[in-house]
């Protein structure tokens, strides 16, 4: 039985997890083979990483924290890259248009 | 053979077919196939089957296509479109009761993860209020 891992990144960008970052952010969870889920509180609820409408939904402001957790083979990859996608403010908002 | 599953996007406006395709191709990227149109064939607002059925084909893929549309016409010629498919064709393109804007990109960046064409489509229908 796998445990979660978790982190918890503050969300600096001056406009909060916005659109752009958003489908980045689900494209990035969609490489990872883990279990992975997001929630703008510690006791959720806690939402699939990998849904677009879900992440999307979070709507996550300035200054707000976001909690990310995820369980199995390449979690703690995940968890790492996610956060720190965040925590570097979504890459500093580079082009998302990646050609990939 | 594409691995990923197509977006027709179907406006009555021109201009919005060409500015959601924008927004995809911004957000998600061009691995997608992904083709729009709008307005009939005067250059008015309007849809034009033929046109819907040049974007399908633009856009096709072997997983199958997903066709965002806006309002009435563009939904009732889309599906007209789908059933002027041939046969082998048909079964592989859906409508979605989705909105446009919201709807390709959500679409988009689940057929960008590889997804069904019913898991790109449950994904773009999933965006009603909750």
């Amino acid at each position: 039985m796998n445990d979660w891992i978790n982190a918890s990144v503050l969300i600096a960008h001056d406009i909060g997890l916005h659109a752009r970052p958003s489908v980045k952010f689900t494209k990035l969870a969609k490489g990872f083979s883990s279990e992975i889920e997001i929630a703008s509180a510690l006791g959720g609820p806690w939402f699939d990483a990998k849904s677009i409408v879900r992440v999307m939904a979070i709507k996550a402001g300035t200054g707000s924290t976001l909690h990310l957790r995820a369980r199995g083979s390449d979690a703690g990859a995940a968890i790492a890259t996610l956060s720190g996608f965040v925590a570097s403010d979504f890459d500093k908002d580079r082009a998302y248009a990646a050609s990939d | 053979m594409n691995k990923k599953v197509g977006i027709v996007i179907v406006s009555h406006s021109p201009d919005i077919a060409k500015g959601t395709a924008d927004m995809v191709r911004n957000m998600v990227g061009s691995a997608v196939p992904l083709a729009y149109c709008g307005g009939n064939p005067d250059g008015g607002l309007g849809t034009s089957i033929e046109k819907i059925l040049a974007a399908i084909d633009e856009a096709w893929s072997d997983r199958g296509v997903a066709v965002l549309v806006d309002l009435g016409g563009a939904e009732t010629n889309s599906e007209m479109a789908v059933e002027m498919l041939p046969e082998a064709r048909r079964g592989k393109v859906v409508v979605c009761n989705a909105p446009i804007v919201e709807g390709a990109v959500m679409a988009a960046t689940e057929a960008w993860g590889g997804a069904s064409l019913e898991e790109v489509k449950r994904t773009a229908e999933e965006l009603s209020p909750q």
